[in-house]
């Protein structure tokens, strides 16, 4: 589909999805620019935004909940998933996890 | 001459760069398939910079969903990144005003994840010359794929599931980060949020699973060194 709007209309929302998105980058860093260092509370709980922002790409990516549990396991990116996670377990490398990965994606498409 | 840290910053980028190609080229076609011009197509990148919002707000503009909710669901779809600023926020500290802006503007998952895991490791790296070698690899890779997309209109064919390498490049940075228990238990409780709201409007099982998990992950850290 193509849209109606005119080019006025596709650069507003250009610019301001563009400088909201500025503000909540730079919220932070100049928040704690002007405060004297991190709260120790707030420092404690950021430890685990890596884990658990990574965690909330990567699962809805990988999981495709499916009617039965057999359908939702035997899920050609499920199941790439799992053998990429055992080699990023094994060798902390990214290219051999994402190469692996995708190769188990090919092969388990291919078989089921 | 760059310096060694920037370099080593563009290294770590690499792997995640593979991944980044076909999205761009992605969000390239599908912004001129939506009607917007190359140059319309090619702003968006460049003042957006941000893929999942990009890609939102060209497929409802595509719709003709109204202008409020268009620019609504993108700038939800980026609130996850207010956490990435809060916590890299001491690491840009020590930085002038300028750089911390441009820094800011370059804030991705990517370029948060590679250089949050770089920056606690204190391993004597040059914070800003690694941050701007990871951020700008992945900035003008954003752009050049981009134009790319909007310049070929045709794309890689979807049964090749290329675009599978994003999720595996955070997988593997997931594998990395979850070294304790909380963390384990973070990651676990955030994906399985993430997961149940996938469906949710707005992209909030993304931001609903990130906070969920980290609120799992401060309660089992707390309980743990209470007993």
């Amino acid at each position: 589909m193509t849209t109606t709007y005119g080019p006025l209309a596709i650069w507003a929302v250009v610019l301001v999805v563009g400088v909201a998105t500025f503000a909540i980058r730079y919220s932070f860093v100049y928040l704690f620019g002007r405060i004297e260092g991190v709260p120790p509370r707030v420092e404690e709980a950021l430890r685990f935004v890596p884990a658990a922002v990574l965690a909330a790409l990567v699962a809805p990516a990988v999981v495709d909940p499916g009617p039965t549990v057999a359908a939702t396991v035997l899920d050609d990116r499920l199941l790439a998933g799992a053998v990429a996670a055992v080699v990023a377990w094994y060798t902390e490398n990214m290219f051999a996890t994402i190469a692996v990965g995708l190769l188990a994606l090919w092969a388990v498409g291919a078989v089921l | 001459m760059l310096p060694d840290d920037f370099r080593a910053g563009v290294r770590a980028a690499l792997p995640s760069l593979l991944g980044l190609v076909p999205f761009g080229l992605v969000a390239g076609i599908a912004a001129v398939n939506a009607g917007l011009s190359p140059f319309q197509a090619i702003g968006l990148s460049a003042v957006v910079f941000a893929g999942a919002a990009q890609l939102a707000a060209i497929d409802l503009l595509a719709r003709d969903a109204s202008l409020a909710v268009v620019v609504v669901t993108a700038v939800v779809i980026n609130l996850r990144m207010a956490m990435y600023s809060a916590s890299i926020a001491p690491y840009f500290e020590s930085f002038r005003r300028r750089w911390a802006v441009g820094c800011s503007y370059l804030l991705t998952d990517v370029s948060y994840a590679l250089s949050i895991a770089e920056f606690t490791d204190e391993s004597g790296t040059d914070r800003r010359w690694y941050y701007l070698g990871v951020a700008g690899a992945i900035w003008a890779v954003w752009q050049l794929t981009t134009v790319a997309g909007v310049l070929l209109g045709a794309g890689i064919p979807e049964s090749w599931g290329v675009g599978f390498a994003v999720p595996l490049v955070f997988l593997t940075l997931l594998v990395g980060d979850v070294s304790d228990r909380p963390r384990l238990v973070a990651a676990l409780v955030g994906g399985s949020v993430a997961v149940v709201g996938a469906t949710w409007p707005l992209n909030l099982g993304l931001l609903g699973g990130a906070l969920a998990g980290v609120v799992a992950g401060v309660v089992v850290d707390w309980r743990g060194s209470d007993a």
